[in-house]
């Protein structure tokens, strides 16, 4: 069992997000970054299915060297090996198509991204991973259980969910259900001291024109003070909804 | 040319997210003084209601079951497209980036404005779980809008319009097993109100007065993160960064602190109300109205009031 485990390097999710004054970027000046939340349940479940069929977890990453921090955490919490594609993320078809050659050059049965990364929000990569590879891709998954080469995957659509079959290999775009929180796990000091050894690669991307590019980023317009109602009178707030904000 | 926009059915039948990607469509189709080509199932009955919207052809089809078959039934109709619309459903989010690659087309995904400018076209989506807008530049021949459901909201465009049947193949990569949609509720993603509490409930069972408030407002139930990890209410409850993402017209919030991650997923909501004990909760600097009091006494209160308010309507 190969399992190739996409990770984002992404701002903490307590993070306050600030923009350099030109709007361009993200101002990272003092944020911490971590594994992007949704490739954690991913990541964890990877080490799930390691403990019960044996194999391989590789965690890639497509970013710059600001981003090996991340990938050691991946290594210290339990992945074998790290790859990082040498390239800024800016634009999800590219980083998509680094990651197709990387599968194409290697043999993986199971690739596994996180839904979406929790900065830019794109819910791109993993259907672009999958559809350029043609590979089965589930997205939105909160269940996974293999059974040899047969994959049984369950995914949130709207209003309920959705029970798939499909052969290995396939891409998952995974959440929160794949494993719970309380599966979630810290790095030990000896998972620490081990990733310190373990193989992290630097990979050349293959340069692309990227169609997308950001022009600016703003940050959201921040509400008027809020109006307080006494709790003794509840038809103010019932008027208020019907005639001010027009919301009932 | 075409904008062409692919329409979403649920078992044969529209939702307003569905006329929302066609008034999209329209708008974008208006400033480049081209057509709209609505793209929906065969198995719809009443495709030609789409032209109340703005589709002036649509085309009909046995769509694929997967977003993968229908991205390539996708690449397969659409030619001589200005641009291409898709709403931002769960479907839609796995059918749009697999056209896109399938196209090596330029996607805007997480959007919710429409176009700010034509050509090159630019415009503005969600960015850093909302605590952020990007304005994103799309430079292709037919780029690709997903947008975010309730951001531009449903508007007439009366058109006359012509349906016709087509085909088209797509490949399924895997196969559907079972499909389960819960019965009786709105789906969270598509509720206009949303009605959410968080660990000032004490505990699962007072979840009752909450489903009673939901039940009058006709609207959605949610919840923070902690009760959906402590199992109080399903994981498919938990709104917030790393659970859905609402933007209803009406969030209200009953007995939720209002943690930086949780308000990520519910700030771009029109109106947002919080109840809480705590004055000094942070969600009240992210709500529009407020009030400090136990949810005990407020919440069955504002049943009343609210039954009472329908009742005269």
């Amino acid at each position: 069992m190969n399992t190739l485990v996409c990770i984002s390097h992404v701002p903490d999710t307590t993070a306050k997000i600030n923009f350099t004054s030109d709007g361009s970027s993200l101002d990272a000046a003092g944020v911490q970054f971590v594994i992007n939340p949704y490739d954690e349940f991913g990541l964890t479940k990877a080490l799930h299915l390691k403990e019960s069929l044996g194999g391989t977890i590789t965690v890639l990453n497509v970013g710059g060297p600001e981003t090996e921090p991340t990938l050691r955490k991946a290594l210290a919490i339990g992945a074998d090996q790290a790859v990082r594609i040498d390239a800024i993320p800016s634009d999800a078809i590219t980083v998509a198509q680094n990651i197709k050659n990387h599968i194409s050059a290697n043999s993986y049965d199971l690739i596994i991204c996180g839904q979406e990364s929790i900065d830019y929000n794109g819910q791109q990569v993993p259907a672009m991973i999958a559809a350029l590879l043609q590979l089965p891709f589930t997205n939105a998954c909160v269940g996974l259980n293999l059974s040899g080469s047969e994959a049984t995957t369950k995914a949130e659509i709207d209003g309920g969910h959705a029970t798939f079959k499909a052969t290995l290999p396939m891409v998952i775009g995974g959440k929160k259900g794949l494993v719970e929180e309380k599966d979630l796990r810290i790095p030990n000091m000896r998972g620490i001291m081990s990733a310190r050894s373990k193989p992290l690669k630097i990979e050349v991307a293959v340069d692309g024109v990227a169609p997308t590019k950001a022009v600016s980023f703003d940050k959201p317009v921040v509400k008027t003070a809020v109006r307080m109602i006494d709790p003794e009178n509840v038809e103010e707030l019932v008027r208020l909804l019907h005639e001010e904000a027009k919301a009932i | 040319m075409s904008v062409f926009v692919y329409v979403e059915d649920w078992n044969g039948a529209y939702k307003k997210s569905s006329f929302e990607a066609v008034s999209y469509a329209r708008i974008w189709a208006n400033s480049l003084n081209t057509s709209v080509t609505a793209l929906t199932s065969s198995v719809v009955s009443n495709p030609s209601v789409l032209g109340e919207y703005g589709a002036d052809h649509v085309l009909t089809f046995e769509i694929a079951k997967t977003g993968f078959g229908l991205a390539q039934q996708l690449q397969a109709l659409i030619q001589n497209a200005s641009g291409v619309v898709i709403s931002g459903t769960n479907f839609g989010k796995s059918v749009a980036p697999a056209f896109t690659a399938l196209i090596s087309g330029a996607l805007s995904s997480n959007t919710t404005s429409t176009p700010i400018t034509i050509s090159p076209l630019t415009v503005k989506r969600g960015a850093f779980s909302s605590k952020g807008i990007e304005t994103i530049e799309l430079s292709s021949e037919m780029p690709i809008i997903c947008f975010v459901p309730n951001s531009i909201g449903v508007q007439e465009f009366p058109t006359a319009c012509t349906v016709t049947e087509t085909q088209a193949k797509g490949n399924d990569l895997l196969s559907v097993e079972e499909i389960t949609i819960a019965s009786g509720k709105i789906a969270l993603p598509e509720a206009d109100v949303v009605v959410s509490a968080g660990r000032g409930l004490k505990g699962p069972e007072h979840w009752g007065m909450i489903e009673a408030l939901a039940d009058v407002l006709g609207a959605a139930t949610a919840c923070s993160k902690p009760v959906s990890d402590i199992g109080w209410r399903p994981h498919n409850e938990h709104v917030g960064q790393t659970g859905i993402q609402v933007n209803p017209n009406l969030y209200i919030a009953i007995g939720i602190s209002g943690a930086i991650q949780h308000l990520a997923g519910v700030s771009a909501s029109k109106t947002i109300v919080v109840v809480n004990t705590d004055p000094e909760a942070p969600f009240f600097k992210a709500a529009d109205y407020g009030i400090v009091g136990d949810a005990f006494q407020v919440v069955p209160k504002l049943v009343d009031t609210l039954r009472a308010f329908k009742a005269d309507q």
